[in-house]
């Protein structure tokens, strides 16, 4: 067991794996939300543009001098993925394109943006790997304050204020008639779900950084009943998963972002498969017990 | 054009108040000059045809439509202006919906706990989940509180869906074809609620599909056509084919022998502008 001693005692792979931890707990609480909107794919057009973030952080930054290019690339991706969240609700709440068509126009304009912007910059996409796909030799060590603030307030935001961000995602017309404020709590959201995909990006990448909001909560509703347990469930998967394969690719020569994200899917597919196996209802069991027969019927004997 | 026995003589009493309301999606006006008043404590029932703007009647009052002409006042204050001076508290609103469940699984108690949220107040509290129980208990899924509202039936979303508005003990309470789809036990436990309301001198403003649902607890009967009211007063005689003394659409089970000749609406086909949100 020498190579516990070797991670816990490394300065990299501590650091990796404080934002391991933070992210793997603070991705899911606003992936319960955005899966309760049904706006599963928010996350995903968010981290494409917080690409263009990325590459505007390095363009700022060659501009400026900064002795390392990258040290602006994730204070420019919060921006971007912040403004970015806003133009989605912006759309979506004008209701003239479908959110579905503008998250599609996101995510291309953020891909192409981010590689044109980074090849104005000096860089080539070879730059952009990193952030693309994650990298734990990314993991500075300013970035583990940047993570413990932001995971931080999206934790105290998303349990904090859980009882109207339900009432929101789970029906916006009744929290808009029974007077909350609605727009002011979608606006919060779309933020805190921007803040999100900017903290784990340096560990999954802005490619596969929605998976971490969005899999442990597909994979928590299958064995949950309630909201509160569906979020605590996915957030105890997130971390075991997280963490998880942080040490993978310190045994194996594996990418982090790709090894969590297989590792979520994996995890999904088990539950999914065993679940049935262990429901609490037999297979021919009354979903309604307590519903009266509407008719009569001869019953097969 | 509307029957002029409506407004009442000292407006402050008015709950609710439309005055030449126009309602557009886009360019196709659905309401056009709808003037109504209830006044606290009475029960107003909505009825119309399908298109004939109910649903986008109820959804101005409380907000949720896109108003183009007119106002509408609850509690005397404007809609749209002065929501932030509306009292929501005491404001229940049960929409018209086929579900109570969303992407996420939620137990019937988490829904209806929900409802006590408003401006003012934006967290359930420990009395909240006794207070959801208890709104749970008055539709008869109080011991059904801790499951998932996915796997129950659609007659008891409708329930959780109206406890959710109960929970808050509104004095106005504003409901959306609560009977539609709904089996007949159901229908009679939502009879029961009303009755219980009605006691305690709730003010209801109902969209019905039938004249005869929840017929002696209604006060006032105000008929929609084509986006304009063609009555208010008392409830109307059915129209021919539904007036005939063994009609009854709570019987679906009446059997072939049957003489009924009335198609059951299942109100499932939503006119166009309610799906254009």
């Amino acid at each position: 067991m020498g190579w516990v001693v070797e991670i816990l005692t490394t300065p990299l792979m501590q650091r990796a794996l404080v934002v391991a931890v933070l992210v793997g707990v603070a991705a899911p609480v606003m992936g319960t939300y955005l899966v309760q909107r049904r706006l599963a794919l928010l996350g995903d057009g968010i981290g494409h543009v917080a690409l263009t973030g990325v590459a505007v952080g390095w363009l700022v930054g060659s501009a400026v001098g900064v002795s390392d290019a990258g040290a602006l690339a994730v204070p420019g991706a919060i921006v971007a993925s912040v403004v970015g969240s806003l133009m989605i609700e912006f759309v979506r709440a004008r209701g003239k394109t479908s959110g579905d068509i503008a998250l599609a126009i996101l995510f291309y304009g953020g891909i192409a943006g981010g590689v044109l912007i980074i090849t104005l910059a000096g860089g080539t996409t070879a730059n952009l790997n990193a952030y693309l796909f994650g990298s734990i030799a990314a993991v500075a060590p300013i970035d583990i304050v940047f993570t413990a603030v932001l995971a931080v307030v999206v934790l105290g935001v998303g349990i904090g204020l859980r009882g109207p961000l339900f009432a929101l995602c789970h029906d916006e017309e009744f929290a808009r008639a029974a007077g909350l404020p609605v727009r002011a709590l979608t606006v919060l959201i779309a933020v805190m779900a921007a803040l999100t995909v900017s903290v784990s990006m340096r560990v999954v990448g802005v490619l596969l950084v929605s998976a971490l909001m969005i899999v442990p909560v597909a994979t928590a509703q299958l064995v949950t009943r309630s909201f509160r347990g569906t979020m605590a469930t996915a957030m105890l998967l997130g971390l075991v998963i997280c963490v998880t394969g942080l040490v993978l690719t310190y045994l194996y020569p594996l990418t982090p972002g790709a090894t969590i994200v297989v590792l979520a899917i994996a995890v999904y597919a088990v539950v999914s498969i065993v679940r049935p196996l262990l429901g609490r209802r037999g297979p021919h069991g009354d979903p309604h017990p307590d519903v009266e027969d509407d008719v009569r019927v001869r019953e097969a004997a | 054009m509307a029957d002029s026995s409506g407004p009442p003589a000292v407006p402050s009493s008015a709950r609710i108040r439309a005055e030449a309301l126009g309602v557009s999606f886009g360019a196709a006006p659905v309401l056009r000059g709808i003037d109504l008043t209830v006044s606290d404590g009475e029960a107003v029932a909505l009825l119309g045809a399908n298109g004939s703007g109910k649903s986008t009647l109820v959804k101005a009052i409380v907000g949720l439509a896109p108003i183009t002409r007119g106002r509408v006042l609850l509690d005397c204050h404007d809609v749209v202006t002065q929501r932030r001076r509306i009292d929501f508290d005491r404001i229940g609103y049960v929409p018209q919906r086929l579900t109570a469940a969303s992407g996420v699984p939620a137990t019937a108690l988490e829904v209806v706990a929900s409802g006590l949220l408003s401006r003012g107040r934006l967290r359930i509290g420990r009395a909240g989940r006794e207070r959801a129980i208890a709104a749970l208990d008055q539709v008869g899924l109080a011991d059904r509180a801790g499951e998932s509202v996915q796997i129950f039936s659609g007659g008891q979303q409708q329930r959780v869906l109206i406890a959710r508005a109960l929970v808050r003990e509104p004095s106005l309470l504003i409901l959306d074809e609560p009977l539609a789809g709904i089996d007949a036990a159901s229908k009679e436990s939502l009879a029961a609620t009303v009755a219980d309301l009605r006691a305690r001198e709730t003010t209801l403003l109902v969209v019905l599909h039938e004249p005869a649902e929840l017929g002696p607890l209604i006060d006032r009967a105000v008929v929609l056509r084509h986006g304009r009211v063609v009555h208010d007063g008392p409830m109307p005689r059915p129209a021919p084919g539904h007036d005939a003394p063994d009609h009854d659409h709570e019987h679906p089970h009446a059997g072939a022998t049957g003489p009924t000749v009335h198609v059951p609406d299942l109100s499932v086909g939503l006119p166009a502008e309610e799906e254009m949100r």
